[in-house]
């Protein structure tokens, strides 16, 4: 069989997998895929942004965070309908990346991640620091979950929805990914220069990559809310933003299924680890360490090795 | 009256600040390396020091201590760890983060999780009498030793060959070795002399603040915002970010306590968008 | 018809001098060559033509606009394109991908999200079109870190043609090339069409006097010379550097 005819396969059986999980899995594991869900769809946005366009942000929990809140506060305070918080919670994060990305491109490389940290930071400590509005420390409770017609409050039907919901966005990143768009992305990624020599306007792909990219992990922050039925100042935190780079890095940034899979994998690894034993912080720094020795591009990265070497 | 204790606790704490920054500053002018796991030096050094003092009762041993066995730990991980993703971002920012985690539970592990503080050195203990107030001895200390180390490393930048190659920001190894200068010698020295600096503040930290888990994420942060404002690799700029970070939160924490943190992030959002290499930084 | 005019240009880098008052006119479909030892400013002048340095003083006129102020992207539009002298593609994308984005370049259609199998099919066949005339047409599917420094070269100058400009700026096209990759280098430049205005800093005096219509030579940040052939041949001040510098 042809590589794409195994791809296409693969793919098949992957969505199978997904869709017939909750048919042999417990609830606590149905719940845990649909995390896994969420964070690798939070992971895919920022690949969007480093792995095909170059720019490292360590802040991209801003976006997400900002989409969950928009979602609690208008629930909770405004009475508004969860089903109609999610697209608002949406454009709350695209209008967040389309106000900070003009402030964090006017830098490049490692002070393009200390812009994108600040900018984040400042929206957490409003979060935090407003207790009126956001509860502070201590977080915004009673988040309802949509009712399109159904309710969404059993575990499955919830793993369902999130699954739709990724899945979706998953083409439109694939489809974003492969076009033309995304092989200009790819250009600025190896040469802004030369992307520049060729008559491109760098600045206003960077622009709309960085938009995306937000808009995305606002439809994870959403998800998330909702997972959670609760929003806390740690959504939008540092730690968040670094999580998330983490997953790009060790599935292998520009491939978006790396990154995916890392989300997966570190999500699956934190909650199995952890009921090992308590020391499953140090357990994760190990394997962080052990990993990067013997993948530096990521676990893809690891495969397509093996696939050079097999094919030699 | 009071701004003036205002003004000397955040000297004080930005003299902390600096140790930290100056660290970070250097391990990235030379070797362009975010090193994450500076955070873990911090308060690693800082236990370390408490146990040697909780051991021998002497507050200069500890001090040696834990600067030269943190020093050590940021050399090992320099060669062995570091080394071989030289100039390639991605990995190291991976390496420096599982180490973070690493030295996180392991502290927590030996050290326990309740906040922990050094003894303030029996030299050190009292105030100063000012006026009506009385400033505590030990925290004029803290803004001596920072001074000091302040222009050490002035000093070391501008007066010696080395420094000056430093200053340059050797980017080519080539030149560098031509100039008969030991490059891979060169980075485990500029790493372990960073985490040394680290390892100097949790010490010195450990009368004021209290070691506890957490700290070193939280320090961590600080120092990125210092070397954030101040300027990647500047060593002018990690002394001015600093004491600028410690007097800013130390009034923030004052007279903003529910927004304390704030008044640190939004200058340096706005620091940053006008200058984005930061107010000393290289463009 | 004037292709390019530059008007009096001068460069400052900190405390030097790297361009002094430089002046050209080079007409539609001439081809100029800029002489000159290393360091006389070569280069930054034509980072000054294509926008990578702004220029301290004076201005840049490129077929009646006043290209001075544009950014590079602007200048590339209006039908500007250059190579660079240290090899500057994209690493990791392969060749093919290479060319499609010089052709979604020049045309100006690079933020498509979506292509049309009929027009995807169009572009294949130009970008094949284009790399068949430079020999690359097996490389098309190859990732570029991978090409030898020649095809590295090569694709250089292909992804410069992709847009058929009107001036076409070559600096050292033929540096490190071996003496057949030259030979096919110098046929392609003399294949082009003679409409297309080409400005081309070398340093191969062979390779500068076969192609060249009119010479010009810069020796630091100054233009000491210009002329054809026999006039440059005949300089003694020319003649001076180079014995003198090289």
């Amino acid at each position: 069989m042809t590589a794409r005819l195994w791809s296409i396969a693969g793919a098949a059986a992957v969505l199978v997998l997904l869709v017939a999980l909750p048919a042999f899995l417990r609830e606590y594991s149905v719940a845990l895929a649909t995390k896994m869900l969420i964070f690798a769809l939070f992971a895919m946005s920022l690949d969007l942004l480093l792995g095909y366009t170059g720019l490292a942000s360590l802040g991209h929990a801003a976006y997400f965070g900002v989409a969950a809140y928009t979602v609690a506060l208008l629930v909770v305070r405004a009475g508004v309908s969860s089903g109609l918080a999610f697209p608002a919670a949406l454009v709350v994060a695209a209008l967040t990346g389309a106000l900070f990305a003009p402030l964090a491109l006017r830098a490049r490389g490692s002070y393009f991640l200390m812009i994108t940290f600040a900018l984040s930071q400042v929206v957490w400590s409003v979060a935090f620091g407003w207790r009126t509005l956001t509860n502070g420390d201590d977080g915004m409770p009673d988040v309802v979950r949509p009712n399109f017609g159904f309710s969404l409050d059993s575990t499955a039907s919830f793993y369902y929805f999130t699954l739709a919901v990724v899945g979706v966005a998953t083409v439109v990143l694939v489809a974003i990914v492969k076009s033309p768009f995304g092989r200009a992305l790819r250009g600025i990624r190896e040469s802004e220069s030369r992307m520049q020599a060729l008559g491109f306007d760098v600045w206003r792909y960077q622009y709309v990559a960085f938009v995306l990219s937000a808009t995305f992990a606002g439809v994870a922050g959403a998800l998330y809310a909702y997972y959670n039925r609760f929003v806390g100042p740690e959504y939008l935190y540092v730690i968040q933003s670094a999580e998330a780079l983490i997953m790009v890095i060790l599935g292998g940034a520009g491939t978006l299924i790396g990154p995916a899979i890392g989300a997966g994998l570190i999500v699956f690894l934190e909650d199995f680890i952890s009921s090992l034993t308590q020391h499953w912080v140090l357990v994760l720094g190990v394997i962080y360490v052990v990993v990067t020795l013997f993948a530096p591009r990521g676990l893809i990265g690891l495969v397509n090795d093996f696939r050079r070497r097999g094919a030699k | 009256m009071t701004w003036v204790i205002h003004i000397l606790n955040g000297v004080a704490f930005g003299m902390l600040l600096f140790l930290l920054a100056a660290g970070l500053s250097l391990i990235y002018g030379l070797m362009k390396i975010l090193n994450l796991t500076h955070g873990s030096f911090y308060l690693v050094g800082g236990y370390i020091g408490l146990t040697v003092m909780q051991v021998t009762g002497s507050f200069v041993l500890a001090l040696i201590a834990a600067v030269l066995a943190v020093a050590l730990l940021g050399a090992v991980i320099e060669r062995f760890f570091l080394r071989r993703f030289h100039l390639d971002e991605l990995p190291q920012t991976l390496v420096t983060f599982g180490f973070l985690f690493i030295f996180s539970d392991l502290s927590l592990w030996i050290w326990g999780g309740n906040p922990l503080m050094l003894n303030v050195p029996h030299i050190f203990q009292g105030s100063l009498p000012m006026g009506y107030y009385a400033y505590p001895y030990y925290r004029l200390f803290l803004i001596a030793v920072g001074l000091l180390v302040a222009g050490g490393l002035w000093w070391f930048q501008e007066r010696t060959r080395l420094g000056t190659m430093l200053r340059a920001g050797v980017d080519d190894a080539e030149i560098a070795r031509a100039l008969g200068i030991n490059v891979s010698l060169l980075f485990t020295l500029v790493f372990a002399v960073g985490a040394g600096l680290a390892a100097l503040a949790g010490v010195l930290a450990g009368p004021v603040l209290s070691l506890y888990p957490g700290a070193d994420f939280e320090v961590l942060i600080f120092a990125f915002v210092v070397v954030v404002i101040g300027g990647l690799g500047s060593l002018r700029g990690a002394l001015a970010g600093a004491l600028l970070v410690g007097i800013l939160d130390d009034f923030g924490k004052a007279f903003f306590p529910q927004f304390a943190l704030f008044t640190v992030f939004v200058p340096m959002a706005v620091i940053l968008v006008m200058r984005p290499t930061g107010l000393f930084g290289r463009q | 018809m004037t292709a390019l005019t530059v008007e009096d240009v001068s460069k400052n880098f900190g405390g030097v001098a790297a361009l002094s008052g430089v002046s050209l006119t080079i007409a539609q479909g001439e081809r100029r060559v800029l002489l000159g030892p290393n360091g006389a400013g070569k280069t930054t002048l034509f980072h000054t033509i294509s926008g990578n340095v702004a220029p301290s003083a004076g201005r840049i006129v490129l077929f009646d606009t006043d290209i001075t102020r544009l950014r590079p992207d602007r200048r590339a539009r209006l039908g500007l394109a250059r190579t660079f002298q240290i090899t500057n593609l994209f690493p990791r994308l392969t060749v093919l991908d290479s060319v499609l984005l010089a052709l979604d370049g020049a045309a100006g259609r690079g933020m498509r999200f979506l292509g049309s199998p009929a027009g995807d099919r169009d572009m294949d066949a130009q970008a094949h079109r284009l790399l068949e005339r430079w020999g690359l047409a097996e490389a098309a599917p190859r990732i570029v870190r991978t090409l030898s420094y020649g095809e590295q070269r090569q694709l250089e100058i292909a992804l410069a043609l992709a847009g058929e400009p009107r001036l076409l700026l070559l600096d050292e096209p033929t540096a490190g090339l071996s003496p057949a990759e030259t030979r096919r280098v110098v046929a392609m430049v003399h294949e082009l069409p003679r409409d297309m205005t080409i400005v081309m800093i070398e340093h191969d005096m062979d390779v500068a006097f076969e192609l060249a219509d009119r010479i010009a030579v810069m020796h630091q940040g100054r233009l000491i010379a210009e002329g054809d052939q026999a006039a440059i041949r005949a300089n003694q001040h020319v003649t001076d550097i180079y014995l003198g510098a090289e």
